[in-house]
This record gives C-alpha cells, structure tokens and sequence, in this order.
C-alpha cells in the first residue's frame, strides 16, 4: 500500500543558487500526483529531494521537512534506507547493460541482501507484470541484456526493477519524455493500474499528460509551488494568474 | 573597369604605374580574402607525407618480424617446439630450452599483476568517486608520473631499498607465516623472483590504474543514479554501477599492464637473480626472456647461440603484441560508449 507524503518548508540549493524555494505540500497516497511547470523550475530538483538523491550532487544540501507515511525523511533515517523505499524513474532509461533482464528487476533484491531464489523469481516475474513487461519478455528475461530492449520497453524494465522491491512511493521524472507516443500510451496505462498499490509523484511538462493520468497536480514556477489542487481544477479554473497563463500556453 | 570590380588577376597590356596602383587597390577590396580553388599543392604534399609517416610504423614492424624470423631459423630449425619446453639453456654444448625464461616471464608478470591490480583499483576508485575535489588533480598527476620514471631507476631504488627490506623483514615473516605453501621456502637473499615481481607491480600500477579511471569516467551518471536510487551504499555504487559496466576496459587496462610487465627488461635483469632455474619458492632467483637477450647478446659468439636468443625475442615479441590488441580491444569497447548505448 501506499502511503502519502506531507512536505513542510522544503529548501534546496545548488552550491549558493537557491532552486526550492519553501515548498508546503500535502500529497495523498495511492493517488497520482503531476507536477508540471516550465523548464528549470525545479521539479526534478523536488522529486530528488523527496528520497534524498539531490544530495548526491557535489554541494548540492536540502533543508526541511519530508514526511513519508511515518518515516521522516530528512531527521533520524539514513538515506540509503529511505531510498530502498522509495522507487524512482529517471527520464532517460537506464537499465544495468551487464546484466541480464532478469537480473534487473532482482538487483534491487540483491543490493538488500535478499538470496531467496524462489522469491525472487516471484517476486521478478511479478514486478514484470506490474510494468505490462512481462510477455514480451518472459522467454528471454535470462539471456537477454536489459540493453537489447527498445526505449520504451526499457523504460518499463526500469519501472519493474523500482517496483521489485515494493516501495511505497514511486517517483518518476519525466518517464515519457524519451519514448514514442505508442509507448507513452503503455505507460501511461501502467500509472493507472500502478495506484492502487502505490503512491505516484510524476514530474511531465506535457499537460496533456498530467491531465489524463493525475488527480492532483501542483504547478511550479523559478523554484516555488505556486499552486496545488485537483487537477481538473488546475485545468480548468486555477486561482494563480500564473497557472492560467502557463496552462494556456501564454508563456513556458 | 568592370573586371577589376571582379577582382580578375589579370590587367591586359602593358598599363601605366598610377593605373595599376588603383588596380591593385580595387582587387584588394572585392576579392574574395579565400581563393577558391586555390593551391591544391601543398595539402597533396601534407596528406602523403602523413601516409607516407604512418606506412612507415608498418614497415619497422614488418622489418623487425621479418628480421627475428630470419635470424631465429637456425635455433627453429635445431630445436622445433622442443625449444619451449626444455629447461637446460647450455651455451657450452650448444644446447638451448628456453623454458626458465618463459616461466620465469610468466611467474613475474603475474606475481605483479596479482600484486598490482587491487591497488591500482583502489587507486582509480578514489581519485575518480571519493577523492576531495582539491587532491584530484595533484594525486591523478602523481600517479601518471610513476609511469614516467626510467626503468633503471626503479632498478636503482630496488637494489638499495627493495632487497635489503625483503632481505632483514619480509621474507623472514613471510618464511615463517607462509613457508607451508611452499611459495616462501629457501635462504632469503632478497634478490629473486619476488623482487622482480614487486618492482614489476610498482611499474604496472600507473598503467592499470589510468586505464581504470578512464574507463570509469565513461561510465555514464545515470548508471550511478539508477543504483543510487534503489538504496545502494556508495561501495555497491561503486561497484554495481561503475566498476560493473566499466569490467571490460578495467580488463584491458589489466592486459596493457600485463604487456608491459612481459616486456620489462632494466629493473627485472637488476633484481630477479639472473639465474636459468625452475623454482616453486618465490626468494629463489630465475631469469625472464627479456633479461637473458640483454645480458647475453654482447656476448653470444655461436651461431646457434645467437638465434636461439633471436627465438626468445621473436616469442616474446609475438606475445606482447597479442596482448596489447587484445588490451586494446577490451579498453575500446567500453570508451566507445558500450554501457552509454544503454541508456540512449
Ligand atoms: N546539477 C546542477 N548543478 C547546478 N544547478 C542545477 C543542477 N541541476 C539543476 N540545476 C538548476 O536548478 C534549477 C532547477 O532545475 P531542475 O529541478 O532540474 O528543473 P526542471 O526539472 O524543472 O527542469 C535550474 O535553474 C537548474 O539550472
Ligand atoms: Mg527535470
């Protein structure tokens, strides 16, 4: 099951360049979640901060409140722990190219410390199912190299290996952006399915694309939250002068 | 006038100073500063020089074959096979075996590869994912510089440093904790096989470890993200999103190092003991292939004698050279983007 999130005062800087600037926001859980805005205003930057990858970054520091259903996020948890809880789907696929499909999804496993075979092929061929990945792969998850699938196949092998090890939250940042249409469609379709076991954060600058598969989106502008709601709200009738210009295409 | 506008080079008849003198002034103006079409001369000349340099590396290395070829026939012709596998190497009765020089080529070389390989991968890993931004560049720069050091220096060092320490404290220690295997047996002189095998690792390390971080460094980000991002420490990082992807080329850089320990003559000839014997026990001296064509040409006056120095040249020299394509291949196939293409 997934659990929400609940962020308070959240700051992040790039050496002495500030990139979040006081994000307040409350995000349900086995729901959909959009965060949209315009290029370098800091969506990534907040996903990252969320399981604490921002402070991978050389000088890069966070400061503030991540809550994640009881774990809080940035005071007495390790970042390695959360991050194990985490999943997380960059823009461009990056499956391990060493190795093979099947040992994709299980390197999560693997990095845990879980051996159990039987369970991991449970628990692989599950996770493959979860990311719609399953029957085209299911003859040749052994051989082939998660590098011998197509964009958007590899896309989902990613999704399948964050998934493998049951997170409660899935982030994903821009999944779609490197993939043809007929492969957004899929996974797009995948969100859908994936909400009732997980909670959802996807970063898309194609609105179309918030719209259809989030129920709440918040809209960022140079670094602030500038506002959250329903999505159909936000689509339709935003109370920010700036979302409505942003959503009608008067700038961004 | 409408010609020269054009910048047209050439000025009919015979013309008065003043009219030129404007002449040469328009064409200055409206000719174009590149000439189309120009002289094709000099890049014809430039490109076969170049082939001409290039061509030339071909032919030295087809003169050196062609030459140790030649000049082994005798001792082939003489020994065969048998050459390699006999181990009396008897300049008196004309009776050659090249085989101490080929174990005591290999036992060194891999006694500095085992040696030098978990070093010199430690070195690249913390230069390239855990060094301190400022030490970077002054610890990358030292570590090439080993490279640099002349061979007969690090020969130098060995005989005045290196032996006597093996000598008064490690052969001891080693003779006493480790002498059941058999590896660590005999009178320790501090000269020998050991010797050999350590100064060979200290020459190895910059190789392997520059070719290490090389290919590291083309291991691309998203690799390290993705692990990252599952919950990985650093060290699995490291190891499950580098040193995973860059294995092929950390492979080669092993071979390159490989190469150059087969073909290391100065430093080896100064500490191994130069001594045509087989022993199991690493303080015992031996002899490479490299070291007995030094010591021994000058004075090689038997014909047989002679090419049967050429043959051990002519092995070694076809060894390195396979190791050093295969290195490269190995090395070439993770730079050019094998682990990137995954990604893209
Ligand atoms: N690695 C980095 N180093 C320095 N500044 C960065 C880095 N990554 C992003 N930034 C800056 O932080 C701001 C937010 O970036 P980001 O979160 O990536 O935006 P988005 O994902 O919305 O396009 C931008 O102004 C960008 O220039
Ligand atoms: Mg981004």
């Amino acid at each position: 099951m997934g659990v929400g999130i609940k962020v308070e005062h959240l700051n992040a800087w790039f050496g002495k360049t500030q990139a979040l600037h006081d994000i307040n926001i409350a995000i349900a859980s086995n729901h959909c979640t959009a965060v949209i805005g315009p290029s370098g205003c800091g969506k990534s930057t907040f996903v990252r901060c969320l399981n604490r990858m921002h402070e991978t970054i050389p000088d890069a520091k966070a400061a503030g409140k991540v809550e994640i259903g009881e774990m809080d996020v940035y005071n007495g948890t390790s970042a390695v722990s959360i991050r194990r809880r985490i999943g997380m789907v960059f823009q461009k696929p990056n499956p391990f190219p060493t190795m093979s499909i099947y040992d994709n999804v299980a390197s999560g496993l693997k990095l845990n410390g879980f051996r159990d075979r039987k369970r991991t092929d449970e628990i692989v061929e599950r996770s493959l199912k979860y990311a719609a990945l399953w029957e085209e792969v299911k003859d040749t998850m052994h051989k082939k190299s998660g590098a011998g699938l197509s964009g958007g196949q590899q896309q989902r092998l990613c999704i399948a290996r964050a998934l493998a090890v049951e997170p409660q939250v899935l982030l994903m940042d821009e999944p779609c952006s490197a993939l043809d249409p007929i492969s957004t469609g899929k996974i797009e379709e995948l969100i859908f399915q994936l909400k009732e076991k997980f909670t959802i954060v996807i970063v898309t600058h194609n609105m179309q694309q918030a719209s259809r598969v989030a129920e709440f989106t918040g809209f960022f502008l140079l670094g602030k939250l500038i506002e959250f709601d329903k999505t159909e709200k936000i689509f339709t009738t935003p109370s920010d002068k700036r979302t409505e210009d942003y959503i009608t295409g008067r700038f961004g | 006038m409408a010609n020269h506008a054009l910048g047209a080079p050439h000025v009919s008849g015979p013309q008065p100073t003043e009219k030129t003198l404007v002449v040469v002034e328009t064409s200055a103006q409206s000719a174009p500063l590149v000439q189309v079409g120009g002289n094709e001369w000099p890049d014809r000349v430039f490109s076969w020089t170049m082939l001409l340099c290039g061509l030339s590396v071909l032919a030295i290395v087809a003169l050196i074959i062609v030459e140790l070829v030649t000049k082994s026939n005798l001792s082939w012709h003489a020994f065969g096979w048998r050459f390699f596998v006999q181990s009396d190497w008897d300049p008196v009765n004309d009776q050659y075996g090249a085989l101490p020089f080929v174990y005591g080529t290999i036992v060194s070389s891999v006694l500095a590869l085992v040696l030098a390989v978990p070093l010199a991968i430690g070195v690249a890993v913390f230069i390239t994912e855990m060094c301190p931004r400022w030490l970077k560049g002054p610890l990358a720069f030292t570590t090439e510089l080993l490279a640099a050091i002349p061979s007969v220096i690090y020969g130098l060092w060995a005989i005045f440093v290196l032996v006597p320490l093996l000598r008064e404290y490690v052969q001891p220690w080693l003779a006493k904790y480790w002498g059941w295997t058999g590896l660590f047996e005999g009178p320790p002189y501090g000269i020998g096989m050991l010797a050999a095998g350590i100064i060979l690792a200290i020459m190895v390390v910059p190789i392997v470890s520059s070719m290490t971080r090389e290919v590291m460094t083309a291991v691309p980000q998203q690799q390290r993200e993705a692990v990252l991002a599952l919950g990985a420490t650093r060290w699995e990082m490291i190891r499950v999103g580098v040193l995973r992807n860059a294995r092929a080329g950390i492979l080669g850089g092993i071979i390159l190092g490989l190469g150059r320990a087969l073909g290391e003559t100065m430093a080896v000839t100064m500490v191994i003991g130069n001594r045509p014997e087989i022993a199991k026990s690493l303080f015992a001296p031996g002899y490479t292939m490299a070291s007995v064509i030094a010591n021994e040409f000058s004075e090689a006056t038997g014909d047989v004698y002679l090419s049967a120095l050429v043959e051990v040249g002519l092995a070694l020299f076809l060894v390195t050279i396979i190791v050093n394509i295969l290195a490269q291949f190995l090395v070439w196939s993770v730079t050019r983007g094998t682990p990137a293409r995954a990604n893209g």
